[in-house]
């Protein structure tokens, strides 16, 4: 019998598939497809402190093996996600749930996390640091250790539930920022967010993204996302959250061995939006088939000693 | 939304790139005209939403124009070729707000969506016209169709070549309780800006996932943000802001 259960920050997943934000929305649209309480966990939509219609369309471009979005992080802010969509989201999923948090400011991320931080049905707040500090001069957040350490910081001081820095890979050394983030009390760190990408239109002769750039995700970046979650292992003792690529139950065997605790499915459940069961249909075979029985046993099982 | 696998029945060029393809399989999740299907290819990431012409119990058939490497390649699929499908994706149009004498009013592939409606509306006892804008004789498709279901069709092309002269809105008369249109978003505006009743307007937008979860092709309404893909891809006259 394969045992998928891992650990994460000390909550218990029965196994460790997780639809990553802004691909399963609320949950409800799936909910409506297969009972999503098969699933590890998921992380629902990034939510800010404000609502936010996000980004002009198009804000889709597709690629080889993939896609970029320029979605802009669309939400109805925190009061209404509180409000209406976790109890929607709570009649459907009956686990905790992952929360994904963004802000442009650290007084936001403090502000939305200390909120969410008080829900029942929240297991974890997941903050994303690639959102641009507008006191920062645009920078993002999660390109500086010293910058993704104080988001890390100011959310630790309100919340009390495991906080998981989620990582830009758009950055020359991660794991310098994933070592900030754990000395400034991160519980996790989940990467890689998207790559930075574009793509031009050929009969308008212009960018085909109405905001000229856009995250690149889907099956082209797992090689990259392998890399840097490899690299993050060696960096931290704490849990990791692996993502990018993943779109079989391969996938996320092979992102566990490179040091992931679970892993995190994204542009698949676009294409796909049974993506996420089948992969964790497929786990008990495909962890026959490499010898493994306990799921548990292999992450960072690709690393020496 | 119903996943599927859909068996090509027959696929072909109705005009020198509009295409019309019957597939076979479970169509059940179809329920309402102008609602769209979402189709995966080989070798292409994102799935090519494509609006529905006509469904039956065991048949869907949809009419679609060459416009990328996505529609290319369906172009050249034959008899036989199973297709993973999407269906019933959409909010589609309501006909319960027609009226006893609605306008139908399609431009270029904007057309296909409005047959199945048209269908529906006379099913209803409904007296309904239909406006087809081209741009010019060539590209003109469907039009026997339409006249086949014994309503009154007028056919306009841009440059003369066929029927009236000029846009859809030449064509466009008093007298329709109500109107359902479908086309291009110059046109879609023309129409508006020349409608005396109230009426429904299907938009297109570049979708990623085509039922509701990304977020990609989001619009701004007077009641809220919608998602095109589901709460539209139909909206009221009403309820659309028109962007800049």
């Amino acid at each position: 019998m394969a045992e998928m259960r891992v650990n994460l920050c000390g909550e218990i997943l029965e196994n460790p598939v997780i639809p990553a934000s802004g691909t399963f929305g609320f949950g409800y649209e799936f909910a409506e497809l297969y009972d999503i309480n098969m699933l590890g966990t998921f992380s629902f939509k990034g939510t800010t402190r404000d609502p936010r219609f996000g980004n002009p369309t198009p804000r889709i471009a597709e690629c080889n093996c993939g896609m970029i979005n320029a979605v802009g992080l669309q939400n109805p802010g925190v009061e209404k996600v509180i409000s209406e969509e976790i109890p929607k989201l709570t009649e459907v999923f009956h686990k905790k749930v992952m929360a994904n948090v963004s802000g442009f400011s650290v007084e936001d991320y403090a502000y939305t996390c200390e909120k969410l931080d008080r829900e029942e049905a929240v297991g974890w707040l997941e903050v994303n640091v690639s959102c641009p500090n507008v006191h920062g001069g645009g920078m993002s957040f999660g390109t500086s250790p010293e910058a993704a350490a104080e988001v890390t910081r100011a959310v630790k001081a309100v919340t009390s539930k495991p906080v998981i820095v989620k990582l830009s890979p758009n950055v020359t050394d991660i794991a310098s920022i994933a070592k900030a983030c754990e000395e400034a009390g991160a519980d996790g760190i989940s990467l890689i967010n998207t790559l930075l990408g574009m793509r031009i239109n050929l009969k308008t002769k212009k960018p085909v993204i109405a905001n000229k750039m856009g995250g690149f995700s889907g099956p082209a970046i797992l090689p990259v996302a392998l890399r840097m979650v490899y690299q993050v292992y060696e960096a931290v003792n704490i849990p990791i959250v692996g993502m990018g690529g993943v779109s079989r139950a391969e996938d996320v065997i092979e992102m566990m061995l490179a040091g992931a605790t679970a892993v995190e499915v994204g542009a698949a459940n676009l294409v796909d939006p049974f993506a996420c069961k089948n992969i964790i249909e497929n786990l008990p075979a495909v962890m026959k088939k490499y010898g493994i029985e306990k799921l548990e046993d292999i992450i960072g099982g690709a690393h020496n000693g | 939304m119903k996943q599927s696998f859909f068996t090509v029945v027959s696929n072909a060029a109705l005009t020198a790139d509009v295409y019309r393809m019957v597939l076979e399989g479970d169509t059940s999740a179809i329920t309402a005209p102008g609602q769209f299907i979402n189709i995966l290819l080989d070798g292409l990431y994102l799935r090519r939403p494509i609006s529905v012409y006509d469904a039956d119990e065991s048949t869907v058939t949809i009419i679609y124009k060459v416009v990328g490497e996505g529609t290319e390649k369906m172009s050249r699929m034959t008899r036989g070729e199973r297709l993973d499908v999407l269906t019933g994706l959409g909010n589609g149009y309501d006909t319960s707000l027609s009226g006893n004498r609605p306008l139908l009013i399609g431009g270029g592939v904007g057309v296909p969506p409005l047959y199945m409606l048209a269908k529906k509306l006379i099913s209803e006892g409904k007296e309904v016209s239909v406006i087809l804008g081209f741009n010019t004789e060539s590209e003109i498709f469907c039009e026997e169709e339409f006249k086949a279901l014994g309503v009154k069709v007028s056919v306009t092309t841009a440059d003369g070549s066929y029927g009236i002269k000029g846009f859809v809105t030449a064509a466009m008369e008093s007298g329709c309780t109500y109107f359902y249109t479908c086309g291009p978003e110059p046109m879609l505006k023309a129409v508006y800006a020349a409608s005396e009743t109230s009426g429904q307007f299907s938009f297109e937008e570049r979708m990623g996932c085509g039922f509701g979860a990304c977020m990609g092709c989001s619009c701004k309404t007077v009641t809220g943000y919608k998602r095109i893909c589901k709460e539209g891809p139909v909206l009221t006259k009403e309820e659309i802001l028109w962007r800049k």
